[in-house]
């Protein structure tokens, strides 16, 4: 695969150059693949290179729609048990 | 008389007439390793301490220290040669009485490193009140040791009634752990070269032996005691397993780990079970005492987050076997040899 | 940690647990190929499958770089290492591979070659430039996610006159390898595997978008799911995928949409386009040759380029005999049917690439699945349920 994982844009530096956070975890890594970054952004990091930005409203809605899951089932069974 | 109170003062860097027997050698001894760890021991002045006999059972136990980098967040070689050895031997279940240190220094070594390893070791044995009763110095050349290896030997005594050991381990005993895992071997990996990362997390390198004490007092019938440094968490609990002929239950969410551990871990592609620490312990004892023994630990400063991780259960092939945090199930597996950060 | 212990939390996977459970057909098989080591290590890390239906299996795909990587090349770079005495840049993945005659980069250190493990190419440019009379190898490996940094290196150590830096090139690319593999006898009609749709790469697709699988799943009729590397994307990515199968659609659908858009990170592209060119073809470990599936550096950066600056020997690597590694990689055997599998070939001692990546099929089966044996998500299954 390809170990990457989210980190907050903490400062920007010369040279595409960037500190980010994991947690308290804080790293230098490169920024020279990804334009506009901004200081609180949310990056995914592999390599030490930020690969693309994390959106927060995607990532929003795919947890809703994970849990909208559980939900039908249970709707489903409720209709069931009603129609029962 | 703490370490602030005696600052290093040398200077220059460790030559051979440090190791040759002469006069440079015995002004070494004098001005770092009595001035700095003196007690009545090391100051009768011959090659072995004459020591009052003990009654009841010995323990002894050596351990070898090389570490790089020498002076790492939370701690130095120093402490952790007397931290290290302390603890093995309080995984006994025994109080420890006396200390022994070896040295091996490479050539071209700065004296005021030296002394500041010294008096990181003076500081530890007192905190702890176990003296360093004896020593030895060698020099070797350059480029034939890593700046300073530590070799140090400890020796206690087991009170009545204690009987630490793994063939005591049976299905149906609890798993506990004194604190968060992982935390020494982030630390380390902070300062390693092209890995460097900035973290507040210390190697948490302590004496678990007063610990040890309240937790025998408490419960004497502790099946088996065991630091999980190399390796960390995985290896110890294998090692038991096979020694004990029994496999082990875990409950991931249940095992302490502090969120910049997990996230470095996370980082490097690291498991923080196979992280090393040291200065936590493992216990297992009879399932009806568990929870005892627990509130024990959680009073001592050390043993502050401890927490019961599973049970040992009977299995022929000694798995160590964890319900993830997530819900599944897998195998807590140890490793071959150092792990590797990855990226893939 | 934000955007990682959302995506594994208990209590959603039990949700979506009850709900592929209710919508997988009682009369019919799911077999999901997870191209990617990544979720590999996570179905088993997570015990993924202990929230699967019976009839929802895992295939596990070839994406996993180092285990891909053909003996011949690990062997060259083990070359570069010890006769040409170069410093030789390579992240720790690949320092424990053994190559021919179990030779690993790990040994070659032991043995005295200056063999150095990093974390990012910037390190690799690092090391050139504090060692000015040293030639600095970066040993490449990986697939289009680990590319970019590589290209950037190079036109950093372009811009900055790094006259001592080279890069020994092994990236490999994906689209390739799914098509090769769908193309093969091995997943023909009649063929002994079955795949019934993919588990897309995750952060492969965050540089190279979700569109290059768009022809494959047209072509193949198979349904593709650009799933993340956390285990409840690998659940909604399943649960995505049986709707396909049950409503008989082969589309590509994205789950993974915090970080992979229809046509990912241009930048990206651009500098690894600028840098690096596909290759006419390049052996797989396990598919063999592939048409077009790697990338070699362009002639404007030939003085990058360690296969033209070290004259490497041609040589015969051998893969250890017995090693089922290659039938793993393509799907076709479990680990457990390997010979070697827990005998001789442990992590401790691996024989092949599979056991030695924390992503390899064989790695995650022993570290993580030994107590499965016997049942459907382990290892072999009894032989009465064949």
């Amino acid at each position: 695969m390809c170990l990457a994982i989210p980190a907050k844009v903490t400062a920007l530096e010369a040279g595409d150059m960037a500190v980010v956070a994991f947690e308290g975890v804080k790293k230098r890594i490169s920024v020279a693949l990804v334009d506009d970054i901004d200081v609180g952004d949310y990056v995914l990091v592999h390599v030490g290179y930020a690969l693309h930005r994390v959106s927060e409203e995607d990532a929003m809605r795919t947890l809703a729609l994970m849990g909208e899951a559980g939900i039908l089932t249970e709707e489903l069974q409720e209709m069931k048990e009603g129609a029962a | 008389m703490n370490a602030l109170e005696r600052p290093a003062r040398l200077t220059g860097s460790v030559d051979m007439t440090h190791g040759g027997g002469g006069r440079a050698m015995a002004d070494l001894i004098r001005d770092l390793f009595q001035r700095h760890l003196s007690n009545a021991f090391l100051d009768q002045g011959n090659d072995a301490a004459l020591l009052p006999a003990e009654t009841g059972r010995l323990v002894v136990s050596t351990d070898g220290h090389v570490i790089s980098p020498l002076f790492f967040p939370g701690g130095d070689i120093g402490s952790l040669s007397v931290h290290g050895t302390l603890n093995d031997v309080a995984m006994a279940g025994a109080k420890p009485l006396y200390l022994t240190a070896g040295f091996i220094l490479e050539e071209g070594f700065p004296l005021a490193d030296l002394e500041r390893i010294v008096i990181s070791m003076a500081t530890a044995a007192r905190e702890a009140g176990v003296p360093i009763v004896t020593g030895d110095t060698k020099v070797v050349e350059k480029g034939k040791g890593d700046g300073v290896f530590i070799t140090t030997t400890g020796v206690g005594t087991v009170p009545d009634g204690v009987e630490i050991s793994a063939k005591r381990v049976k299905p149906g005993q609890a798993v506990l752990i004194s604190g968060s895992i992982g935390d020494h071997g982030v630390a380390i990996l902070s300062k390693r070269e092209n890995l460097e990362f900035e973290t507040e997390i210390r190697s948490d390198s302590a004496a678990l032996h007063t610990l040890v004490a309240a937790m025998v007092e408490a419960v004497p019938g502790i099946a088996m005691l065991r630091d999980p440094t190399r390796g960390g968490l995985s290896a110890t609990l294998n090692e038991i397993a096979h020694a004990a002929q029994i496999g082990m239950k875990l409950d991931e969410a249940a095992i302490p780990l502090k969120p910049d551990v997990h996230a470095a871990c996370e980082l490097l592609g690291l498991d923080p079970l196979n992280v090393a620490n040291e200065g936590k312990l493992i216990c297992i004892c009879e399932a009806g005492d568990a929870e005892k023994l627990l509130a024990v630990m959680r009073a001592h400063p050390k043993g502050a987050d401890a927490a019961i991780i599973g049970h040992v259960v009977e299995d022929d092939a000694c798995l160590i076997q964890m319900e993830t945090g997530f819900g599944g199930a897998r195998v807590v597996d140890w490793l071959a040899g150092e792990q590797l950060p990855r990226i893939c | 940690m934000k955007y990682v212990d959302e995506f594994r939390a208990r209590d959603l996977a039990e949700k979506l647990a009850r709900q592929i459970a209710h919508e997988a057909r009682p009369d019919q098989d799911y077999h999901f190929m997870e191209f990617c080591g990544g979720h590999t290590h996570a179905i088993f890390r997570y015990g993924v499958q202990d929230l699967m239906p019976d009839n929802v299996e895992f295939v596990h795909g070839p994406g996993c770089p180092v285990c891909v990587l053909p003996v011949r090349r690990l062997d060259d770079a083990v070359e570069l290492a010890e006769k040409f005495g170069v410093i030789l840049c390579t992240y720790g993945d690949m320092m424990r591979v053994p190559g021919t005659k179990q030779r690993s980069l790990i040994r070659a250190k032991a043995d005295g070659a200056d063999v150095r493990m990093i974390y990012s190419t910037q390190d690799a440019l690092k090391i050139a430039r504090e060692n000015p009379d040293r030639e600095v190898v970066f040993f490449a490996i990986g697939f289009e996610t680990t590319t970019p940094p590589t290209a950037v290196a190079i036109l950093q150590a372009e811009a900055e006159g790094l006259k001592n830096f080279s890069v020994f090139c092994n990236h490999v690319l994906t689209p390739a390898a799914i098509a090769h593999l769908l193309d093969s006898d091995d997943f023909a009609p009649d063929g002994p595997a079955r795949i019934d749709g993919f588990l897309g790469p995750s952060h492969v697709s965050t540089v190279i978008g979700s569109k290059p699988y768009e022809g494959a799943a047209e072509k193949y009729d198979k349904p593709v799911v650009i799933a993340g590397f956390e285990p409840l994307d690998v659940m909604q990515s399943v649960l995505m995928l049986i709707r396909q199968v049950n409503e008989g659609r082969h589309e590509v659908e994205n789950e993974y949409t915090r970080v992979v858009t229809r046509e990912g990170n241009k930048k990206a592209q651009a500098l690894v386009d600028k840098v690096l060119e596909v290759r006419d073809d390049f052996e797989w470990r396990g598919l063999g040759t592939v048409a077009f599936s790697a990338l070699k550096i362009r002639d404007a950066y030939a003085f990058f380029d360690a296969e033209k600056r070290f004259d490497v020997s041609e040589k015969r690597s051998r893969e250890t005999k017995s090693c089922e590694c290659p039938a793993i990689l393509r799907g076709v055997k479990k680990p457990t049917e390997c010979k070697l599998f827990g005998t001789v070939c442990t992590p401790d001692n691996p024989m092949g690439s599979c056991m030695v990546s924390s992503e390899g099929a064989c790695a995650a089966y022993w570290t993580y699945g030994r107590f499965r044996d016997g049942n459907k998500t382990g290892a072999k299954r009894p032989e009465a349920a064949e």
